[in-house]
């Protein structure tokens, strides 16, 4: 156990961890002090409503068996574990392996989540779609599912990233969805959090809201993890078949912390893997232009849960900022806030000139052009791989394919497409 | 007695309902709104909601939403909010003051210390938006021992089963939030609230104010005709909105636009019963 391992345990609260800690949340929606059902009173009854249907459908094995047909003939699961050989090579310290996600159906892991709650609006009778999207990943991936059904679909994106992320602007109309540009704030995935909680308010009875992160009110931090475990269950079996044990540290990029809980959760009660969420440190943590919630943030209530926010002294919400779209949010689910407190996951920053070298790196030695978000997981690789042995087994989530970013990259590289 | 429970006991031996406007801190400018804020109850307000300006008013339509921006770039801040009731009751002790907001500005200053010193600077009730009973425990005894309500909303989908929870913690009113959606913008039918009334005179003995989409003197008499009260926010923040200059600056049609709507409602209110 590594010495940060050590300062973790110590950092928890002695003696009062759980036997398990993949037991959270408790009824009310909380993991510790984290989590909860902060919403208008509108919305209680639907965000009770969705608990119960929620817990219904999981514990009813058509659900189960339906999804697994869906995960695995239209979003292409497994995703392979691939040994970055090259990579490996290139920092000189851990074998690298990296989870394929970017491989899904729509290029990213959040088809795993849309794909489980589109199946649970249908039995729930909704006709009608709503997401926020950021980098736009998940709206791709909702209006995917919506098109695939035949669901009315509305996608809730900052204006900001509308113009930032063009191709997947492109990519949900094409799909039939309504893309709504949003401009009060910044115009990024906060703005359109609380849009698209607006239009939930305002349509609530055919209306259902696809939470895109393992945030948000009870049960959706609950359910986006469950539906994104399959990264970590695949991922623990893959690791057993190529290498006969567990991974020893495993690593993935943090906006809301959909595919780092995805990874993480199965792993949460083996303490010999080590876990490591990479926040977006922008234009550095200490730089004011940060969307580092857990690193530089405290514990506030927005979007329906309470969990580390990026605010003022006066409880104000800060703008973010992350060179990644999918990762320019001031907040985070609320169980990585939970984790973060007791010390069994590690948080670390990454520079938005850090994503960008290990947005080549990765390419160059690999041929994997690997979304802006998981660029921030590879940056911290490319710091702490040399450090580690070679018998050292290390996993990143590349989380998502970059094509939709090379048009920022170049801009940033000064190049005109 | 608190001064909501006083004020309402009031009104009903006068055989009316309440006319209760809202009007956000800091919009335009902190100036300006106190002494809107001061001019009210002259105008008909029978109590008052105060927005404490937000980031993120996620329940809040476009009108509320551009209030607390302009709000925030004032100044806006807890203290400068609880500054001005405090200005407000040096010369009004009669007029309850009811906060409306979100939780995380409450969070931020703490929970305790908020409830003290709302209640000092004279403030009598709250209305949370994203704080249902469920999650209510961290505030609900602080603002008992301050001697504040916690005013409860109630909201269309509010099912039979829930309302015994939702007013059964109430204390003050109940803010019957009358559609689904945000603010300022569809209205009830008074069909709509002639059914939800019953439902909640059942379960409660606490005055029951209307709100949301009220914009006219005839909406707000059809409030009072079917409940206690009538909040009427985004309509005045519209007039107010339009009375300023292009850089978002009061002008001197700012007070005069927004009481004299004011007078209008409350002589609707007053002759509705």
């Amino acid at each position: 156990m590594s010495a940060a391992d050590t300062s973790g345990a110590e950092r928890g609260v002695a003696g009062a961890l759980p036997n398990s800690l993949r037991t959270g949340p408790d009824p009310r929606g909380r993991f510790g002090i984290f989590g909860g059902r902060f919403v208008a009173e509108t919305l209680m009854p639907l965000v009770l409503e969705l608990d119960a249907a929620y817990a219904a459908a999981k514990a009813d094995p058509a659900f189960r068996s339906e999804l697994d047909y869906y995960l695995k003939d239209y979003v292409g699961r497994p995703s392979p574990l691939w040994f970055a050989r090259r990579l490996t090579e290139e920092l000189g310290g851990a074998r690298i392996y990296m989870k394929r996600e970017e491989l899904n159906h729509t290029g990213s892991h959040k088809l795993n989540n849309v794909m489980g709650q589109i199946l649970l609006a249908r039995r729930m009778g909704r006709s009608r779609i709503v997401a926020e999207t950021g980098a736009g990943q998940h709206g791709v991936a909702t209006a995917t599912v919506c098109a695939l059904f035949g669901l009315k679909c509305t996608i809730y994106m900052g204006a900001t990233d509308v113009e930032r992320q063009k191709p997947n602007v492109f990519r949900m109309r094409l799909l039939g969805a309504e893309v709504v540009p949003v401009t009060s704030g910044a115009g990024t995935l906060k703005d359109a959090m609380n849009e698209a909680m607006r239009d939930w308010v305002t349509n609530v009875r055919d209306t259902y809201f696809l939470v895109g992160t393992v945030a948000g009110p009870h049960p959706y931090p609950q359910m986006v993890r469950d539906f994104q475990s399959v990264i970590g269950d695949e991922t623990r079996v893959q690791m057993q078949e190529a290498e006969g044990r567990l991974p020893d540290v495993i690593v993935a990029a943090i906006g809301g912390g959909s595919n780092a809980m995805g990874i993480f959760h199965p792993f949460l009660d083996d303490p010999s893997v080590r876990l490591i969420g990479v926040e977006a440190a922008g234009r550095g943590l200490d730089s004011g232009e940060t969307a580092a919630s857990i690193l530089r943030g405290r514990p506030g209530v927005l979007h329906g849960n309470r969990t580390y926010l990026l605010q003022d002294a006066d409880g104000q919400i800060d703008e973010a900022h992350s060179i990644s779209a999918g990762l320019d949010y001031p907040g985070i689910g609320p169980e990585h806030s939970w984790l973060a407190d007791i010390g069994r996951v590690d948080y670390v920053g990454a520079t938005d000139d850090q994503a960008l070298a290990a947005f080549q790196l990765c390419t160059r030695t690999e041929g994997i052009i690997p979304a802006l978000e998981a660029a921030h997981a590879l940056a911290h690789v490319a710091v702490i791989a040399p450090t580690l042995s070679p018998e050292t087994l290390l996993v990143v989530n590349i989380s998502g394919r970059g094509d939709k970013d090379i048009f920022t990259v170049a801009a940033h590289l000064g190049v005109t497409l | 007695m608190s001064r909501i429970a006083r004020r309402f006991a009031a009104l009903k031996e006068q055989g009316r309902g309440a006319l209760i406007p809202y009007l956000q801190a800091c919009d335009p400018d902190y100036d300006t709104s106190l002494a809107l804020l001061r001019a009210m109850p002259g105008a008909g307000a029978d109590l008052i909601e105060i927005g404490v300006p937000f980031s993120d008013p996620s329940a809040d339509g476009p009108t509320i939403q551009m209030a607390a921006r302009r709000g925030l770039k004032a100044g806006s801040s807890m203290v400068r909010v609880l500054e001005m009731v405090a200005r407000f009751r040096e010369d009004d002790a009669e007029t309850p003051i009811i906060l409306m907001g979100y939780l995380n500005p409450i969070e931020a200053y703490g929970h305790a210390r908020f409830c003290a010193d709302a209640a000092r600077a004279g403030v009598d009730g709250l209305i949370i938006v994203d704080m249902p009973p469920e999650e209510a425990d961290l505030l609900d005894r602080p603002a008992v021992e301050a001697g504040l309500d916690i005013i409860r909303l109630v909201a269309p989908t509010t099912d039979d089963a829930r309302l015994p929870l939702v007013c059964g913690s109430a204390s003050g009113f109940i803010y019957y939030v009358s559609i689904t959606g945000v603010t300022g913008t569809r209205t009830a039918s008074s069909d709509e609230l002639a059914a939800a009334m019953p439902r909640l005179r059942a379960v409660t003995d606490l005055p029951v104010a209307i709100g949301f989409g009220i914009r006219s003197p005839e909406q707000a008499a059809a409030a009072v005709r079917a409940a206690d009260g009538a909040v009427v926010a985004s309509a005045l923040i519209k007039t107010l909105e339009e009375s300023l200059d292009e850089e978002g600056r009061a002008t001197p049609d700012t007070l005069p636009r927004v009481l004299t709507q004011l007078s209008d409602l409350a002589k609707a209110v007053r002759a509705a019963r």
